[in-house]
């Protein structure tokens, strides 16, 4: 399977609620114009989603990174802000450190992370508290049928 | 159902979108939580929300909804009916509650 090879950098604005959901767009767009599976596009646009409203949410600023090459889809989610202190934590269900504010808009359900695992194949988040957190997370393409 | 059947069920207002009322609909999601919608609803669905800011349609083009329906006489703050008109998402209001409007699109599916 030959796949084109795009490295498209996105930055984020931290509580940017006005912007946010743009770079999953893009990344979306991105992946339906180099012909993706819909289903795969649907997980990575959903775990690219998660990551970057976690970056408006709880970080200073950062940014996407999608990368599509032979081997897969590899999004990466990175910011300056204020860490994860006990990632175990984050991973729960239901756990969540968002403000009043950002509950009442309907995020901060503590999902987004379960939610970014389950649509990943590969997930590894690297994080360091006062100075930020990187997500790796890796897609592979539906095996030739 | 279409969306134009799913106006008149619902006693809906169309706020943007006039042009894709032909749109079949393949189901019905409720929720307030963002990530719960974009972890459960699926495309072409309806999304009944009492959330109203910007971010919701973001979410909607994400998933391909067929529309969202802002229940219980709420409706879209203009930042929002603003995107949705840029980016091509329906947004639809109704003064019925969202267990009467779950109810009668519940009654009326086929």
């Amino acid at each position: 399977m030959t796949e084109p090879h795009v490295r498209l950098e996105i930055p984020v604005e931290g509580n940017n609620f006005t912007a946010a959901g743009e770079a999953a767009s893009r990344v979306k767009k991105t992946l339906q114009k180099l012909g993706i599976d819909s289903t795969l596009i649907r997980r990575v646009a959903i775990a690219t989603y998660e990551a970057e409203m976690n970056i408006v949410i709880h970080a200073d600023a950062g940014k996407i990174v999608l990368q599509v090459d032979a081997d897969g889809i590899t999004v990466l989610a990175e910011d300056r802000g204020k860490g994860i202190p006990d990632l175990e934590k984050a991973m729960t269900a239901g756990f969540s450190t968002a403000s009043d504010r950002v509950r009442a808009m309907g995020f901060g359900a503590g999902m987004g992370l379960p939610n970014i695992k389950k649509c990943t194949d590969y997930l590894a988040i690297d994080t360091e508290v006062n100075i930020g957190t990187k997500v790796v997370m890796k897609f592979n393409y539906p095996a030739a049928t | 159902m279409t969306l134009n059947e799913l106006v008149k069920v619902i006693e809906a207002t169309v706020v943007t979108g006039h042009e894709k009322l032909d749109t079949t609909i393949t189901g019905v999601y409720v929720s307030d939580l963002l990530s719960d919608v974009i972890g459960h609803a699926r495309e072409g669905q309806v999304w009944l929300t009492i959330q109203t800011h910007v971010n919701v349609v973001a979410v909607a083009l994400l998933l391909n909804l067929a529309a969202i329906v802002f229940t219980a006489g709420t409706g879209p703050e203009a930042e929002t009916i603003a995107k949705a008109q840029t980016e091509g998402a329906v947004l639809l209001t109704t003064k019925l509650s969202t267990f009467e409007t779950a109810g009668r699109l519940y009654l009326n599916q086929q």
